[in-house]
């Protein structure tokens, strides 16, 4: 199956929004390109799942504006036909069964009771499609969620914390399909609080932290802001500490030693013998992209 | 616009709600019905009662479809919106349908044919129960004199509109615990009181006919409350009665769309 028209571009321009006076997002802009997977990241509290509603028409911004294709969400004929959306919070009626939660929505995007009962299967539910919503895992409700979504097929596809509470078979079949969508040319963005859990799913990343842009680029582009580490722990630290600040190097204690940042293990070593300093342990530590997320948020670890 | 009636039909029909409602409905109506014919079927003869007798009585006891039945389309209307901000299928629901308007609109009209459906049950579940009572006195069940028949079909078209009233009253307060523990306290304390009360001055009996349970009483033409009350019987005239429903209806929605379906969700 493949997108029934051409996938939009998602774009937030001077986004902002004020609860008050918490400023949830401020000045926010990037775009989400056709064609990949694009991670949208920040801790918890950022402003991901304020921006999603924004930009699907459901909170109104106090600042910018936030398109589909050029055009605010609620502007478009059939919008859940262009976007199929499942975000965090939205839920279901505990007393609805999971067909009959996706055939409650089905008729205003035009699609059939077949569709629903194939999108059942296919999300992984079909043996639980008759029962009601109210006994359902978190992860059935994210396949649920996902299923609702993609009602319409629609050529974008927009996931508010896709992989909590999914299984790790449920995360990489997830992976799977939103490869696969990307690879269609389908608009793909999903939000996560943890790089790790979308790092093998994303082409592209926007990192927020306190509802403001920090980073947006591709994956590899974030990849090369990692820089390594060398672990180095010595019986005379006091001259190792000096030898580090002798050459310029940044560094901070570790436990029983230091870590070294941006030199690598050899250099250190070198100019350690060179130095006479008696060294026990030597280790390279790439870092994590992780490692980058955090830094970039202003997160601790 | 179909297919937001379509939407809002399953999303009635996908939860058991509405037919637990429209049982306790039936029943509630059977069994009060009942008690209320056998009473005025078996009050001594000869002893002046307050009791209203042959086709006055018919007429009242018919009309109880509205005069206590009217909080069961209430709260299944106001349910209507309010669980949808409970489960907040409020945010998939304006995915698939932002116009606001429309949404709601979907539910004003989808909630006609159901409270028809509920005013139908309620009906024959208190005629089916009171009519045999009510023929066992020579005056008899009335069920085909004009103005009890007129009471029997304004009953059911009373009973939509109460359904619709609720939906706009559900927009107005979401909050759904608080939508029905306001509507209970409104049907059960405030407006019974508040039309004796009313009723009981000259000066403000008119003012009383114009509250929502009383206007429905001017619509079907029977009052409980008002015979019993003894001399606040004057209604509304039939058309007055309806545009005044119609009037609460309109302005509880226009409130609910200017308030509650402008606000962000989420
Ligand atoms: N309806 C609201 N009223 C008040 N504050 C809100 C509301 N929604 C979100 N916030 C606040 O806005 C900030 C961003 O929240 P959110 O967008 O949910 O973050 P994220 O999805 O990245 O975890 C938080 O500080 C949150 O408390
Ligand atoms: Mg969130």
């Amino acid at each position: 199956m493949g997108p029934t028209r051409d996938a939009p571009v998602l774009a937030v321009e001077g986004l902002g929004k004020s609860f008050g006076s918490v400023r949830a997002v401020d000045d926010l802009t990037f775009s989400v390109r056709p064609g990949a997977v694009t991670g949208f990241l920040g801790p918890n509290g950022a402003g991901k799942t304020t921006t999603l509603r924004m930009l699907l028409g459901l909170t109104r911004p106090t600042a910018g504006r936030a398109l589909v294709d050029g055009l605010p969400y609620a502007e478009h004929e059939r919008p859940a036909r262009v976007v199929g959306a499942a975000l965090e919070a939205s839920s279901f009626h505990p007393g609805r069964t999971g067909l009959g939660h996706l055939e409650v929505f089905a008729a205003q995007v035009g699609a059939s009771n077949r569709r629903c009962r194939e999108l059942i299967d296919f999300v992984g539910l079909g043996p639980a499609a008759e029962r009601r919503v109210g006994g359902y895992s978190m992860g059935m409700r994210q396949r649920l969620g996902l299923a609702t979504a993609l009602l319409a097929d629609p050529p974008a596809v927009v996931l508010d914390e896709p992989a909590n509470g999914l299984d790790p078979e449920g995360i990489r079949w997830m992976r799977g399909l939103l490869r696969a969508f990307a690879a269609e040319g389908r608009t793909v963005l999903i939000s996560s609080h943890v790089l790790s859990e979308v790092q093998h799913t994303v082409d592209d990343v926007v990192i927020i932290a306190h509802g403001r842009l920090v980073h947006a680029s591709s994956l590899a582009d974030l990849g090369a802001l990692a820089t390594p580490e060398t672990y180095v722990e010595s019986p005379a630290a006091g001259a190792l500490a000096g030898l580090c600040d002798d050459r310029g190097w940044s560094r901070r204690a570790d436990g029983a030693g230091l870590v070294v940042a941006g030199v690598p293990a050899a250099e250190i070593g070198a100019a350690a013998y060179a130095a006479g300093i008696e060294l026990h342990q030597l280790v390279s530590r790439g870092v994590g992209l992780e490692d980058v997320f955090l830094r970039l948020t202003g997160g601790v670890r | 616009m179909r297919a937001a009636l379509v939407a809002e039909y399953r999303k009635l029909v996908s939860t058991r709600l509405w037919w637990v409602l429209l049982i306790a409905l039936a029943a509630y109506l059977a069994f009060v019905g009942g008690v209320l014919a056998f009473s005025i079927v078996f009050a001594p003869d000869g002893q002046d009662t307050t009791m209203p007798g042959g086709a006055d009585a018919a007429a009242g006891v018919y009309g109880l479809v509205n005069a206590i039945g009217y909080v069961f389309p209430l709260v299944i209307g106001s349910l209507m919106i309010t669980t949808e901000f409970r489960y907040q299928t409020i945010t998939q629901s304006l995915l698939v349908e932002p116009r606001r308007t429309v949404l709601l609109a979907g539910k004003l009209v989808v909630a006609i044919p159901l409270g028809l459906v509920y005013g139908l049950a309620g009906m024959a579940a208190l005629v089916a129960v009171s009519a045999p009572l009510l023929a066992l006195k020579g005056d008899g069940a009335f069920v085909t004199d004009p103005d009890v028949l007129a009471v029997i079909l304004l009953g059911v078209v009373v009973t939509a509109l109460w359904t619709v009233i609720g939906v706009g009253f559900g927009a107005v307060l979401p909050n759904q615990v608080a939508a029905v523990v306001v509507l209970l306290a409104f049907t059960q304390f405030v407006e019974p009181i508040a039309r004796l009360a009313l009723g009981a001055f000259d000066a403000t009996s008119s003012v009383a006919r114009f509250l929502p349970g009383a206007a429905a009483d001017g619509l079907i033409g029977a009052s409980l409350i008002g015979e019993m009350g003894g001399g606040s019987g004057d209604l509304l005239p039939r058309w007055a009665a309806l545009l005044v429903l119609l009037g609460y209806a309109a302005v509880l929605a226009g409130v609910g769309r200017l308030t509650t379906l402008r606000r962000d969700i989420g």
